[in-house]
């Protein structure tokens, strides 16, 4: 042991109970450490420090028009990330809600494909409805092979996360491709019904945005009220604890993945009948793995999960902003995502340890 | 060429990259450790290759350069998992997302560029046998990984290295109570782990298809984590499932050559879909998981 750890090195030592002030700080600390980090990475690049703080962390404050898309990015990210937030607390690790969100695309966009001249305001509901349950389709399949067949759910959701782009692929490529569309990969443009009323007048941001709101309200009724939210939670802190009180495991994962499906599918008929007003290649641009860092980030907890989405949302726009101002890569805001969760997953090793200096050798000693 | 002589020829090339990340991952899971980074540390190992080979390094640096890169990032992962405690599957999901970005961000102004590939060399005698003789075609890396492949499974069965590796996988207190440092020995599992992703990465761009492209990896560093499950982590078995997956990789390009009418997103989508079917199968027989998984498999370790 000497040979790798030198005593003096500090240890972790487990606290008592668990630390509140660490675990609101440790997004904080986290967020400061990885901006630290990229800067530094950033100058390694050649790339002035200043311009890149400005267009990432200001620039989308500083205009209704810049913050109102920063309240259209945290949309999606923010309904996938609750849904996803309450498997992980079970310990349901559904990381495939990027193949969920395509399908509800791609089930809410089949409307207006379907019936180009349809027209009623019941159009924009229903495709939602339809995409949600698209994504929880989508979903069953990783609970039925979870469930029944015992398979990894990681593995399962991250395939069929990647057969789900290939079928978006076939689908633009193929049957549902835009006659008229001077070949490009992309579906009819959707008519005025088939879209989402927009909610600010001059914005993009629109009526989904309120459902999201309300939806995180219903989730942290469900986990923190409720006697459903309470047996999920208790199945993944301790899940032997759990079958004795009766708590199925299967009931727990079919529960955790048909939720975490419906959000993501949610997300994606928004995205189609939203912003993009056509199903598009760009509508798998990495919201569903975004969002695992969102629930991380905002402690799987609802209201956490609120303020960690408009933070990964300015973090998309000012990334954007920098890419054009200070002429940085877009796979920065990966690089971005990827240390930002990292520096999370240290800092919040505070609220359940505390570091010592002098841990003795002859306390381990019987 | 036929189809079976076409598959045949180029199954194990094809099989390559699932085989070395999925022997490293072999290693970090035997030691009790679940690094689900392994797409990112390909992506990585690939792209870091894929420079120094375009600038002329060679194939041999290309190599060096990407295990002792994606090494170094999965260090990274040690130092959040052992270090501080984390979360495996979230540490996992990070890395890869951030070997992901890197990836990308290094590549940036080398995306769609190419080099030149390996020669490949044939045995005398058996690459003249009929049908079967493509086996014998290959270039130095496949031969090296099989050579690697049995080297691994000797170590970990019968030598006392292999022994300390699986005794801190399956009962790390034990372990720790007869004098084996437990974090030392997964520190080093990961960054095997990561080295030999790297390796993977770097066959995949400088030698399979010798170029460089923003994703790449397409899922591979998933289905070789998948593998370690398939092959209830035991070495013969993982490289009989890296043979199968580069038969079903080299599938699609059969199908289409043959003509045959099939959207090619289904054909790209198949070693997805294969990974699923298999991993259902093989995980419903609990009792064969149960018999071969690793005992303390994602748990942080506590003296």
């Amino acid at each position: 042991m000497s040979v790798w750890f030198p005593t003096s090195l500090p240890t972790l030592v487990r606290r008592e109970r668990a630390s509140l002030a660490a675990a609101l700080g440790a997004p904080v600390v986290a967020l400061g450490g990885a901006i630290a980090l990229n800067l530094g990475l950033y100058v390694l690049m050649g790339r002035d420090p200043a311009a890149v703080v400005y267009a990432m962390l200001f620039e989308p404050f500083l205009s209704w028009a810049s913050f109102s898309e920063v309240l259209l990015k945290a949309g999606p990210l923010l309904l996938i990330a609750q849904g996803l937030a309450i498997g992980f607390r079970a310990k349901v690790f559904n990381i495939g809600a990027e193949g969920q969100f395509i399908l509800g695309a791609i089930f809410a966009s089949a409307i207006p494909v379907w019936f180009p001249q349809a027209s009623g305001q019941w159009i924009w509901p229903a495709m939602l409805l339809l995409g949600a349950i698209g994504g929880a389709i989508w979903a069953s399949l990783t609970a039925f092979w979870r469930v029944r067949l015992n398979a990894n759910e990681i593995l399962v959701s991250l395939m069929l996360s990647l057969v789900a782009a290939q079928l978006l692929n076939y689908l633009l490529l193929g049957p549902w491709k835009d006659p008229n569309g001077f070949n490009f990969p992309q579906s009819v443009m959707f008519q005025y019904d088939a879209m989402v009323p927009t909610l600010i007048t001059g914005t993009r941001v629109n009526v989904s945005f309120l459902i999201t709101l309300g939806l995180s309200v219903a989730a942290w009724v469900f986990m923190q009220k409720s006697f459903m939210g309470y047996k999920l939670q208790v199945g993944g802190l301790a899940p032997r604890a759990a079958g004795y009180a009766g708590f199925r495991e299967g009931w727990a994962i079919w529960l955790s993945l048909l939720i975490g499906g419906f959000a993501a599918g949610l997300a994606g008929a928004a995205e189609v009948a939203g912003p993009l007003g056509q199903l598009q290649r760009s509508v798998a641009s990495g919201y569903g793995y975004a969002a695992i860092i969102v629930a991380y980030l905002g402690g799987l907890h609802p209201i956490g999960i609120v303020i960690s989405a408009l933070v990964m949302a300015v973090i998309y726009i000012g990334g954007d902003n920098a890419m054009v101002s200070a002429s940085l890569p877009i796979a920065a805001v990966r690089v971005f995502q990827g240390s930002l969760l990292l520096a999370y997953l240290i800092a919040v090793a505070f609220v359940r340890y505390r570091l010592e200096w002098h841990r003795t050798a002859q306390r381990s000693l019987p | 060429m036929n189809a079976i002589e076409f598959i045949l020829a180029g199954m194990l090339a094809a099989a390559t990259p699932f085989l070395l990340a999925a022997l490293g991952e072999l290693v970090a899971e035997r030691a009790g450790v679940l690094n689900l980074g392994v797409e990112g540390l390909m992506a990585l190992g690939a792209v870091l290759a894929f420079i120094v080979v375009y600038h002329g390094g060679g194939h041999f640096l290309g190599f060096i350069v990407a295990g002792l890169g994606s090494a170094a990032l999965s260090l990274l992962f040690a130092f959040v998992t052992l270090g501080f405690r984390a979360n495996q599957v979230a540490a996992g999901l990070a890395i890869g997302i951030l070997g992901q970005g890197l990836s990308a961000l290094f590549g940036k102004t080398y995306e769609s560029l190419t080099v030149k590939g390996l020669p490949k060399l044939a045995l005398p005698a058996l690459s003249e046998l009929p049908v079967i003789g493509g086996l014998f075609v290959q270039d130095i890396v496949v031969w090296i990984s099989l050579a690697a492949t049995l080297a691994l499974w000797a170590i970990l069965a019968y030598t006392k290295l292999g022994l300390v590796v699986r005794a801190v996988g399956e009962n790390p207190k034990a372990a720790h109570a007869i004098g084996y440092s437990v974090i030392s020995v997964r520190i080093l599992a990961i960054a095997f782990g990561g080295a030999m992703a790297g390796f993977a990465g770097a066959y995949a761009a400088v030698v399979y298809t010798p170029l460089w492209a923003d994703g790449m990896i397409a899922g591979r560093g998933w289905i070789a984590i998948a593998l370690v499950v398939f092959g209830t982590w035991l070495t013969g078995r993982i490289f009989l499932g890296a043979c199968l997956f580069g038969a079903v990789s080299l599938m699609g390009l059969a199908a289409q050559a043959t003509g045959l009418d099939v959207p090619s997103q289904l054909l790209s989508s198949l070693p997805y879909l294969v990974t699923i079917i298999v991993l259902g199968i093989i995980s419903a027989d609990r009792r064969l998981l149960k018999l071969n998984g690793v005992a303390s498999l994602g748990e942080p370790f506590e003296r």
